[in-house]
């Protein structure tokens, strides 16, 4: 047999085995040396026992690459990750590196890492100190919120899943009503379970709130308002009427110009100065303002993209059933820009929730910034990787889970065409 | 006899450029009326005139008793009793026909939505297409679109229905389809406008022809007239193009 032919369906028989084993052999030499710190190749010079992963690896995919082998799993390896050598190598330092990185991981977030305890001493591992999060878990979620008063959060978090979960299962008619409670009703139901004040319920002041329930807070209060209102600016922006116009650009070019950080303090220290003497805003209404007209200034560009993109004629067809503005737009005109930029509407809720953090220099902490907080408490010196690697776990998730719903959301409209 | 609707001295503008110079046209109820003319002689900015699509600077434009002029109120009134049909089909690709065909007589009508329904469905059983009412436009070959967007705008019981070349974007073997469904109309006593270049459609319904060039109406007159004997040059020129 002649192996410096070219590898192809003849020779398939010969060249595949060979080619299987070289690259399992390069897996095997790094997976045993990352997992088991132990060089297989060891006999070799330290510099090609090194690379030579690297060269059987490349061989190895060189001659499994056989066109229209004709049997499926190959086609489709090479098709995907082994189509030229370019791609072959590619393939190879994304294994190499995965496999290297396992052990390093696991190690500091599992078997090397601290779980019980209740104070930095415990931590005696190498690993992460999960002891940290532990013990201030309570902080994290519910800032300084008394601890017993937490279980009206709690209740009124149930009452949002509860509502939501069940909606899923109710007739399209039912679903109406769930949808305009969630929107007019709950909120202010929930805001109210949660300061209090009346009921019988104690006062708790909002400067108090804190942790990832203020996150949802902040984040469920800034969706529900900026998306009607950058709506409306996104229609104003387009709008025949001149005065209508400029307002909206206006106010859409003076909050995308201005950094979010900025107009926070200045909600926070600025606006106060202009009030009448004796009147008085929650801190947290200013800061949720100051949220909801930034992000909506943003919303009203993508809604805009949605809208250009529609073809005159729709509006004209409208038109020329004898439907109004208000109407058009209604039935005709958004469902079909929504719809539209879905995927631009999920990424500006998905800043909007990851700019959350930003509410710390107005002396507000949210998750992320209860984390700030508990990691310069002396007894708890040096736990910062701990605390950030939890909030960007517990971000990655919510913004993940929007992600998806989104995703859904847009297969859902685009099938009902 | 009473006109439904009258143009007098219309002259329309883009710009500098006019598109639409010196427009008298009357048309009595239930007259039928073919407007033909080279690409670009307004033929098109001339139907939309008459619901507004499209602002006139001067003259008057009055419709059914109101005149159309910028502090119109109700213009939404007189749109819905002036049906239209694109050359685009312009439906709503968000929309099953049969919703297409109900969402303005349930919205701009107020009418219950089973009696909206029910109105629907008889006018697409009226164009032939009343087993197409659940699929969406996009599912729909051109000629079906054309005829529900005929239907659409027959849901509003319109007094009046302007027709924009309603078959230039059809395939030929489609046109046939969207032609009868027209014929059918206009046997039924509907006051129709129509811009088309369909000739044979024009001889079997029109009362009236009006040639169109540059911004004119170049020639007027009943339809028998306007085939066999024709006034103008440019007619004549016209006529031997596309005959
Ligand atoms: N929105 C507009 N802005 C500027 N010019 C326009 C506009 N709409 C039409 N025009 C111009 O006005 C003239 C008449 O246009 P119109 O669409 O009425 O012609 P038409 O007779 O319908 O032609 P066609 O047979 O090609 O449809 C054309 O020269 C066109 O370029
Ligand atoms: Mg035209």
């Amino acid at each position: 047999m002649n192996l410096i032919t070219k590898p192809s369906k003849d020779n398939i028989k010969i060249f595949v085995p060979m080619g299987l084993f070289l690259v399992s052999l390069s897996f095997l030499d790094v997976f045993v040396n990352a997992f088991f710190n132990f060089d297989l190749m060891a006999f070799l010079p330290s510099q090609l026992s090194y690379f030579l992963p690297l060269i059987l690896g490349f061989i190895g995919f060189y001659l499994i690459r056989i066109e229209f082998s004709g049997v499926r799993p190959l086609d489709i390896l090479n098709k995907n990750i082994n189509s030229n050598n370019f791609n072959a190598l590619l393939t190879l330092f994304t294994i190499f590196i995965i496999i290297k990185s396992i052990p390093p991981m696991l190690d500091w977030f599992i078997l090397e890492a601290n779980f019980v305890g209740n104070s930095k001493d415990d931590c005696t591992g190498d690993g992460a100190c999960w002891v940290f999060i532990k013990v201030w878990f309570n902080r994290f979620m519910y800032g300084l919120y008394p601890d017993a008063e937490q279980w009206r959060i709690n209740t009124a978090f149930l009452i949002l899943f509860a509502v939501v979960g069940v909606s899923f299962f109710v007739s399209e008619k039912l679903k109406k009503y769930f949808i305009l409670f969630l929107v007019f009703v709950f909120p202010f139901l929930g805001i109210k379970l949660i300061s209090g004040g009346s009921f019988g319920l104690e006062y708790v002041e909002s400067a108090a709130w804190g942790g990832l329930s203020l996150t949802f807070i902040i984040s469920a209060f800034a969706i529900l308002f900026c998306f009607p209102i950058g709506v409306i600016l996104a229609l104003g922006r387009r709008s025949s009427l001149p005065a209508i116009k400029y307002i909206s650009i206006g106010f859409i070019e003076l909050w995308r110009g201005v950094p979010l950080i900025t107009v926070l303090f200045m909600s926070a220290v600025m606006f106060p100065m202009f009030l009448p003497d004796g009147t008085f805003i929650d801190k947290l209404i200013r800061v949720l303002i100051a949220i909801t007209l930034f992000e909506a200034a943003y919303m009203a560009e993508v809604v805009r993209g949605g809208l250009q993109a529609l073809p005159k004629g729709q509006y004209e067809a409208a038109k020329s059933l004898g439907m109004g503005y208000w109407r058009m737009n209604a039935l005709i005109i958004l469902p079909q820009a929504l719809k539209l930029v879905i995927p631009g509407i999920a990424n500006t809720l998905l800043a909007l929730v990851k700019d959350t953090p930003l509410i710390f220099v107005v002396g507000l902490m949210e998750l992320a910034g209860m984390i700030g907080l508990a990691k310069t408490n002396p007894k708890w010196l040096g736990m910062a990787m701990e605390g950030y690697v939890f909030a960007g776990l517990v971000f990655w998730v919510i913004c993940y889970a929007m992600s998806r719903y989104s995703q859904n959301l847009e297969k859902k409209l685009s099938t009902e065409r | 006899m009473s006109k439904i609707i009258e143009l007098k001295n219309v002259n329309k503008w883009f710009d500098k450029f006019q598109v639409l110079k010196d427009i008298d046209l009357e048309v009595a109820p239930q007259e039928k009326i073919v407007i033909c003319g080279p690409s670009g002689s307004g033929k098109s900015t001339l139907i939309r005139c008459i619901n507004r699509l499209e602002e006139h600077q001067e003259g008057n434009i009055i419709v059914d008793g109101t005149e159309l002029a910028e502090n119109t109120k109700n213009i939404e009134k007189i749109r819905a009793e002036v049906g239209m049909v694109f050359q685009q089909f312009n439906l709503f690709p968000h929309l099953s026909i049969l919703d297409n065909c109900s969402l303005a007589p349930i919205w701009v009508k107020k009418l219950p939505k089973k009696q909206a329904e029910e109105i629907a469905m008889n006018n697409l059983k009226r164009v032939q297409i009343d087993d197409q009412a659940l699929k969406f436009p996009g599912q729909l070959s051109g000629g079906q679109q054309q005829r529900a967007a005929i239907a659409r705008a027959l849901c509003m019981v319109p007094k009046i229905m302007l027709f924009d070349e309603p078959t230039s974007a059809l395939d030929p073997e489609m046109i046939k389809e969207v032609l009868d469904v027209m014929v059918d109309l206009a046997k039924g006593g509907m006051t129709m406008i129509v811009v088309t270049h369909e000739m044979g459609f024009a001889k079997e319904v029109a009362d009236y022809m009006i040639f169109m060039d540059e911004g004119k109406i170049v020639e007027r007159a009943k339809t028998k007239e306007f085939f066999e004997n024709p006034k103008s040059e440019r007619t004549k020129l016209f006529l031997s193009q596309i005959l």
